[in-house]
C-alpha cells in the first residue's frame, strides 16, 4: 500500500466541505497533467506564429521564424513525457497503438501527436533548413559537420529549382500544419469537454478557448524568448517585429478573454444544478488562481498595458526601452495566466463532488512523480532541447540578418528564411 | 419510457436505428466509416438488453436500509477492497433533511459508532434515511466509452469490468463516472469498482453486498427473467435511477428514492 498517498489523504480528510462521494478524495489529476495542456498549448501557438509568417506573409515577424518553429518542436518533445510519466503503468502505454479504443477520445493522443510531429513539424523544420545544413555540412569540420550532413539526408542539391520545390514544400505543409495545429490543442479541449459527468469541463466552448489560450500561451513564449536569447546572443532586439507579433498577441488574447467570458455568462444565466457549488469554489478554492491571477494578472493587466503602449506610441513618443519592458513584463504575465488557467481547468475540475454537495483539496506534493520539483525539471526541459536545437541549427544568425535588411530596406529585400 | 431496462427504450430504438442506418449509408465504403459510427452511442456502446441470455440489474429498497454498513464491510472483504477509507465499490449515505429544507449527507463509516446515534428528538429533522450507492452498471457506460485501450469493458450479460491487465491507469474512467464508482487501486494502480461480485454471479451465487444485507434492501437479478427477484421488485415499487439526464441508463433501480439524492 502506498503510504505516502495515505497520508497525504488522510491530510485532506479535514479540508473537505460539505459531502463528496467517499472515491472523490483523491485528485486523479495533478499537476503533470496541468502542465500537458500547458506545453502542447505552446506548441500549437508557436506554429501557429511561423504560420503568420510563411502563408500570411506578415514579413515584420520573420526573424521570429525559425525560433517558434524550434521552440514548437523542442516542446512538442516533451509533450508525451507528463503524459506517460501519470499513468499507472507506463509500461503498458503502447497498448493505446496497439489496441486504440475508437470511443475513446484520449485513445487518439498518440495519432494526433505523431501526425503532428512527424507529418508537419519535423517536415517543416527540415525544408527549412535544408540547404542551410548543406552549407553548414561543407564549410564545417567534426561532428557538426557530420550531424548535418546525416540530418540534410545526404541531400546536396542547392541548384535554383530544389530551392524552389523547398518553398513550395514549405507553403504546403504550412497550410497543412495550421489545421494540424488547431487539430493539436483544439482536440486536447476536447478530452476535456467531452467529459459529461463534469460541468465544469463539459462545454462545447473548451476546445475553442483551449485553441486560443494556445496561440496566446505560444505567442507570449516566442515573444518572451526572442527578448532574452536575442541580447544573450549579441544582437539587438528588432521592435517592429515585437511591436508586430505583441499586436496579434493582444488580439488573441482579446478573443482568448471574450471566449472566458462568455463561457462564464453562459453558465451563470444557464444556472442550471451545478452552478451552486461551482460558484462556492469559485468564490473559495479558486478565488486566487482564477479570479485575481488568471483573470486580473494574467489577462486584464497585460491587455491594459499592451493597450497602453499602443495609445502612447501613437500619441506621444513612448521610449523604446520602456516599451520593451513594459511588453517583457505583459507577455510574463501572460504566461503565468496561461498556466494558471490550465491549472483552474483540470484541478478546478476536481475540486467539486459529482454529488455537487461538496468541495475537496489538491494538495500538491513537492517531490515524487506527480510533485512540484518533477514538473520544474519537465518545464524546463524544452528550454534545454531548445538550446541544443539552437546549436545544431541556429536561428539567431538569420535573425540578425534579417534584422538588418528589416531595418534598411524594403521588405521586398528581405532574404527569404531557408534560402 | 425512462426506465427501461433496455437502454434507450422502444421508441428510442427505432429512432437510433435510423440515425444509425442513415449515417451508415452515408459513410458507408469509407475507411473511416466504422471510426466514425463508433463515436454514436447507438453503435458503439448501448447495449440493449440481449432477448436471449442474462442481463443483469440491481434493486435498492432505500426505506429498508438501517446503514449497518455491512454490505461495505463485506464488499471490502469478499473483493480485497483496500482497508482504508478511501477505496469503495460500494457505500452508504446517510441524509439528513431539515425542515428549512437544509440536507446534510455523510457517508457512513463502519468502523466508527453507529450512525443511529439518537435523532428522534431533534424536532428539526424532517425526516432521514440511508441511500447505498454503488457502480450503476450503466448500459450505456460512458467509463467504457472513454477508456482508450478497452481496459474498461461490458460483458454480453451486461456487467461493466476492468481488465487489470490491460488498464495504463491512465483515469479517464474515474473522471468519466458521473456517480463517483471508481477508484484507482493503490497496489495495482489500475482501476476499480463494482463487479456485481461476477465471480460469484457467474456460480449463480448472489453478490456479497447482498448476501449480508439483514434487511434485504439490496436486490440482484436479472432483468430478462420475469421470474427473478429484482423483475419482481421492479413490478412492485415506483422506480427511480440517479442522474437520469445524463444518459447513462444505469441499472441500479432505486425504490423510495428521495429527490434530494444525487
Ligand atoms: S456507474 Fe460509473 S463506473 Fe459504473 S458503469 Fe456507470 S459510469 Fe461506469
Ligand atoms: S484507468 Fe484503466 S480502465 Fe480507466 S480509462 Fe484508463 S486504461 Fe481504461
Amino acid at each position: 500500500m502506498n503510504q505516502e498517498l495515505l497520508h497525504t489523504l488522510k491530510e485532506i480528510m479535514p479540508q473537505i466541505t460539505g459531502y463528496i462521494y467517499p472515491n472523490e478524495i483523491e485528485v486523479h489529476w495533478g499537476l503533470l497533467i496541468v502542465v500537458y495542456p500547458y506545453i502542447t498549448g505552446i506548441v500549437a501557438g508557436a506554429f501557429i506564429l511561423a504560420s503568420l509568417v510563411k502563408v500570411f506573409n506578415v514579413k515584420e515577424v520573420q526573424p521570429l521564424y525559425r525560433l517558434s518553429l524550434l521552440t514548437a518542436l523542442s516542446y512538442l518533445l516533451v509533450a508525451p513525457l507528463p503524459l506517460l510519466s501519470h499513468l499507472g503503468h507506463p509500461e503498458r502505454c503502447f497498448e493505446m497503438f496497439l489496441t486504440p479504443q475508437p470511443s475513446s477520445a484520449m485513445a487518439m493522443f498518440g495519432f494526433v501527436y505523431a501526425w503532428y510531429l512527424m507529418a508537419v513539424l519535423l517536415i517543416e523544420i527540415w525544408f527549412v533548413y535544408r540547404v542551410d545544413m548543406i552549407v553548414w555540412a561543407e564549410g564545417g569540420s567534426g561532428p557538426m559537420k557530420w550531424i548535418h550532413k546525416v540530418l540534410s539526408l545526404f541531400s546536396r542539391d542547392r541548384s535554383e529549382s530544389a530551392v524552389t520545390f523547398d518553398h513550395k514544400a514549405l507553403k504546403t505543409i504550412t497550410i497543412i500544419g495550421i489545421p494540424s495545429a488547431f487539430l493539436l490543442h483544439g482536440y486536447v479541449g476536447f478530452i476535456f469537454g467531452s467529459v459529461k459527468a463534469n460541468p465544469w469541463w463539459s462545454s462545447v466552448l473548451m476546445p475553442i478557448a483551449f485553441l486560443f489560450s494556445a496561440i496566446v500561451s505560444g505567442v507570449a513564449l516566442v515573444i518572451l524568448l526572442y527578448m532574452v536569447i536575442t541580447p544573450l546572443t549579441g544582437g539587438k532586439i528588432n521592435m517592429k517585429c515585437v511591436d508586430k507579433a505583441v499586436d496579434f498577441l493582444f488580439y488573441a488574447v482579446i478573443v482568448d478573454f471574450t471566449l472566458e467570458f462568455v463561457d462564464f455568462i453562459h453558465r451563470i444565466y444557464q444556472s442550471e444544478e451545478e452552478i451552486k457549488i461551482l460558484s462556492e469554489m469559485v468564490m473559495s478554492k479558486l478565488f486566487m488562481s482564477l479570479v485575481i491571477i488568471q483573470v486580473l494578472l494574467g489577462m486584464i493587466l497585460p491587455l491594459g498595458i499592451i493597450g497602453a503602449t499602443k495609445i502612447f506610441k501613437r500619441r506621444f513618443t513612448l521610449n523604446e526601452d520602456l516599451r520593451k519592458m513594459l511588453y517583457f513584463i505583459s507577455v510574463l504575465l501572460i504566461q503565468f495566466g496561461i498556466f494558471t488557467m490550465r491549472w483552474n481547468v483540470v484541478i478546478g475540475g476536481q475540486m467539486f463532488s459529482k454529488s455537487f454537495r461538496g468541495l475537496t483539496t489538491y494538495k500538491m506534493e513537492v517531490t515524487g512523480i506527480e510533485g512540484l520539483l518533477y514538473t520544474l525539471v519537465l518545464l524546463c526541459l524544452p528550454l534545454v532541447i531548445l538550446t541544443v536545437l539552437m546549436k545544431i541549427l541556429p536561428p539567431w544568425k538569420e535573425m540578425r540578418e534579417e534584422d538588418k535588411s528589416l531595418e534598411g530596406g524594403t521588405p521586398g529585400s528581405l532574404p527569404a528564411p531557408g534560402a | 419510457m425512462p426506465l427501461s431496462p433496455f437502454a434507450g427504450g422502444g421508441r428510442m430504438n427505432g429512432r437510433r436505428n435510423f440515425l444509425r442506418n442513415t449515417l451508415a449509408f452515408l459513410v458507408s465504403g469509407t475507411a473511416i466509416g466504422g471510426g466514425i459510427l463508433k463515436l454514436f452511442p447507438s453503435s458503439a456502446l448501448a447495449k440493449e438488453a440481449p432477448r436471449k441470455g442474462k442481463w443483469y440489474g440491481f434493486g435498492v429498497s432505500v426505506d429498508k436500509c438501517i446503514g449497518c454498513g455491512r454490505c461495505m464491510e463485506a464488499c471490502k472483504v469478499e473483493n480485497d477492497v483496500p482497508r482504508e477509507p478511501f477505496f469503495f465499490r460500494t457505500w452508504v449515505e446517510r441524509y439528513i433533511i431539515r425542515k428549512d429544507g437544509e440536507a446534510v449527507v455523510k457517508a457512513i463509516n463502519p468502523n466508527a459508532e453507529p450512525m443511529a446515534a439518537d435523532t428522534s428528538g431533534d424536532r428539526s429533522i424532517l425526516r432521514s434515511f440511508f441511500v447505498p450507492k454503488l457502480c450503476n452498471q450503466c448500459a450505456d457506460p460512458p467509463c467504457a466509452q472513454v477508456c482508450p485501450v478497452g481496459a474498461t469493458f461490458q460483458t454480453a450479460d451486461g456487467v461493466v469490468l476492468v481488465n487489470e491487465k490491460t488498464c495504463v491507469g491512465c483515469r479517464y474512467c474515474i473522471q468519466a463516472c458521473p456517480y463517483g464508482a471508481r477508484y484507482l487501486h493503490p497496489v495495482t494502480r489500475t482501476a476499480d469498482k463494482c463487479t456485481f461480485c461476477y465471480h460469484r454471479i457467474s456460480q449463480d451465487l448472489l453478490p456479497a453486498c447482498v448476501e449480508v444485507c439483514p434487511t434485504q434492501a439490496r436486490i440482484f437479478g436479472d432483468l430478462n427473467s420475469s421470474a427473478s427477484p429484482l423483475s419482481r421488485f421492479r413490478r412492485m415499487n415506483k422506480i427511480h435511477v440517479l442522474k437520469p439526464a445524463l444518459n447513462t441508463e444505469p441499472k441500479a433501480y432505486y425504490a423510495g428514492l428521495d429527490g434530494e439524492v444525487r
